[in-house]
């Protein structure tokens, strides 16, 4: 098992590589001239050629990478062109306010699509199912920003039960941090929720079609046990997967979350970049991502065998 | 008084197409200790009549009705609740399909001691103590070993003798065995069954075996019910069935058995068989059940069905020809 994880971690450096170098390659994709466009409109030739020469951008491209990669090893992200902050402490200060807000999505989908995907499983072909699975394309449909804005003006406006945006500090108070977070995770949560529910649903109406589960019937356990225990967990497979991929949904959604709720995350940093065409940031931005989700999957594999025991690496 | 007095059951299925009557006033009796075979060929109902017992049959689109007494109590009259209390516990169930009948994600020790906790209030250590003891009763070795391992690491032979330490656990007053032996190999089928003679002689169970096998039937039963298309047409103590069947299915099924020292090359080397299918169970069937594939069926058979009479002490048998049938047998 150990060795397996080793193994993998491993095997996701050709992985990281081919990002790295695609992340590397942005500079060069994006139309225009990075150092001219780092130059500003106002700068003369002069100027251009001199911060090409600073940037290294003069050099051959494996030579460029090759530095570039070396660098990133060290741990040094390289510098943000316009604060001229290293990248490495821009991410730092605001990674807390994203990994809280994908983290606290996680807990509520998983809390809320699972159950709701049991039960509507459960009583297939009835109101309740129906009416959970139209909830689930209602959820699906609506886009993240529109349905932050909704809650935003239903539950922070009008009824003033929770703030309409801004974001506390993990350090200042639990409850604080939560209130904050709870609109937003909820608003980034809906597509997740549906895509989630829908999975479990389609995962235990497979299971329970299954003898197990009759024989479960047999020995006289309740509902909640053979839903809960006996069907579930040999459902959760598929439905890992899907938390798993649907990370990269989050982390889509985090971006336009942090905006609507004005949170200052990675989401607020990244849009800021693009907009700055600062370079280093969006690619250390990137690259971070990708790391991230390159290990969620990881855990994801991992997980599998602690569901079902006939998976062994 | 008789463990378990059913009358008159009939389980209805609503399809698109119409009622499928898959068991149709069905009456019978098992008393304490006693083993009832219940044989007929697929599709005749043996199954649905055991799901009905358990009360495990879907609802809807399942019907059941009649009345399915049980030590004196009608089970189609209690609660889901109460129900549940008698599964596993006083009547439990052993199933066709071994390889897919246990949780392929639970231990095997986890999935003994769930009904030994449920239904015996015992606590976590003395549910799985209790499950290594079961264990080794059924026969498995190194029962502390297997108790922590999962229903893919054990053989087929191995995970049935895991239903049965199940379905034994909390000492059950009524053993319902579906095809418990069908789908493992000859050799295996032999010793599950002696196994489970063995235990139902030390817990006192009543069984109600499900089968297709008249060996098995022959085997272990006392008593054995014949069924068709959703009906009982006979029956009688084992040895006088096998001895003198009376319903033409009846001697349909025994004439379709291979017996030891026949001759392959001799004029009777091919075994008879029952030409024709059970009739579909969409349409209520007015006359005999059995008309269409009986070579004695007359007009009187189209029109009316026979009831069960009692030709014999304890034969009973649904015919209108049933005493020329055991003249000809």
């Amino acid at each position: 098992m150990i060795s397996y994880i080793l193994r993998r971690i491993v095997a996701t450096m050709p992985v990281m590589a081919v990002v790295a170098l695609f992340v590397f390659s942005l500079l060069y994709i994006a139309p225009g001239d990075p150092a001219a466009v780092i130059a500003g409109d106002q700068a003369s030739p002069a100027d251009v050629e001199r911060i090409r020469q600073a940037l290294g951008l003069d050099r051959p491209f494996l030579i460029q990478f090759g530095s570039w990669v070396w660098r990133i090893l060290h741990g040094d992200l390289g510098t943000s062109i316009f604060t001229n902050l290293p990248v490495s402490s821009l991410i730092a200060q605001r990674l807390e306010p994203t990994l809280s807000l994908m983290a606290m999505t996680l807990v509520l989908t998983i809390l809320i699509a699972v159950p709701l995907g049991v039960v509507a499983a459960w009583k297939a072909g009835t109101w309740l199912d129906r009416t959970i699975m139209a909830f689930a394309v209602f959820g699906f449909s609506i886009p993240v920003f529109v349905v932050g804005y909704i809650l935003a003006y239903v539950f922070a406006l009008h009824l003033e039960w929770l703030p309409v945006q801004g974001y506390t500090p993990l350090a200042e108070g639990f409850w604080p941090w939560l209130v904050n977070l709870i609109l937003p995770a909820v608003a980034l949560g809906c597509v997740y929720i549906a895509l989630i529910a829908r999975i479990t649903r389609a995962a235990m109406l497979e299971v329970l079609q299954q003898d197990y589960v009759r024989t479960a019937r047999a020995k006289g356990l309740g509902q909640n046990s053979i839903l809960f225990i006996h069907a579930l967990k040999n459902a959760a497979v598929p439905i890992v997967t899907v938390i798993g991929i649907g990370i990269a949904l989050l982390i889509g959604g985090a971006v336009v979350t942090e905006s609507v709720f004005a949170i200052p995350g990675l989401g607020r940093l990244t849009i800021d970049a693009i907009l700055r065409r600062d370079y280093p940031v969006i690619q250390g931005i990137v690259l971070l991502f990708s790391f991230l989700y390159v290990l969620v999957n990881l855990m994801v594999d991992v997980t599998y065998t602690l569901v079902d025991p006939r998976i062994r690496y | 008084m008789a463990l378990l007095d059913v009358q008159n059951l009939q389980t209805h299925f609503r399809t698109p197409e119409g009622v499928n009557r898959a068991v149709d006033g069905v009456s019978f009796h098992v008393d304490e200790g006693e083993t009832l075979a219940i044989v007929g060929e697929s599709g005749c109902g043996k199954s649905v009549t055991s799901m009905s017992l358990m009360r495990l049959i879907p609802e809807p689109p399942g019907k059941i009705a009649g009345s399915i007494r049980f030590q004196g109590k009608n089970l189609l009259q209690l609660s889901e609740h109460e129900m549940r209390a008698i599964r596993g516990n006083d009547i439990s169930m052993i199933f066709q399909e071994p390889m897919t009948s246990l949780n392929p994600v639970l231990t095997v020790g986890r999935q003994i001691g769930e009904t030994l906790r449920m239904h015996q209030g015992l606590d976590k250590q003395a549910a799985l103590a209790r499950a290594v003891e079961m264990l080794a009763l059924v026969g498995i070795p190194e029962p502390a070993r297997r108790v922590r391992e999962y229903p893919h690491q054990l053989s087929g032979g191995m995970r049935q003798r895991v239903m049965i330490a199940i379905a034994l656990a909390c000492n059950p007053k009524l053993l319902i065995a579906d095809e418990p032996t069908t789908a493992l190999d000859v050799t295996i089928q032999a010793q599950i069954l002696q196994l489970m003679l063995d235990l139902k002689r030390r817990v006192g169970a009543a069984i109600v075996l499900i089968t297709h096998d008249l060996g098995v039937v022959a085997e272990i039963a006392e008593r054995v019910m014949v069924m068709y298309a959703g009906r009982k047409v006979e029956e009688a103590p084992v040895a006088e069935l096998f001895r003198s069947p009376r319903h033409p299915y009846t001697q349909g099924l025994l004439g379709a058995l291979p017996r030891l020292g026949s001759s392959l090359t001799g004029a009777a080397r091919r075994l008879a068989e029952i030409p024709g299918q059970v009739p579909s169970l969409k349409q209520r069937i007015e006359g005999c059940v059995f008309v269409g594939r009986c070579p004695i069926a007359t007009d009187l058979c189209r029109e009316f069905a026979p009831g069960l009479e009692e030709k014999t002490p304890r034969h009973f048998t649904a015919c209108h020809y049933a005493s020329k049938g055991a003249a000809a047998a």
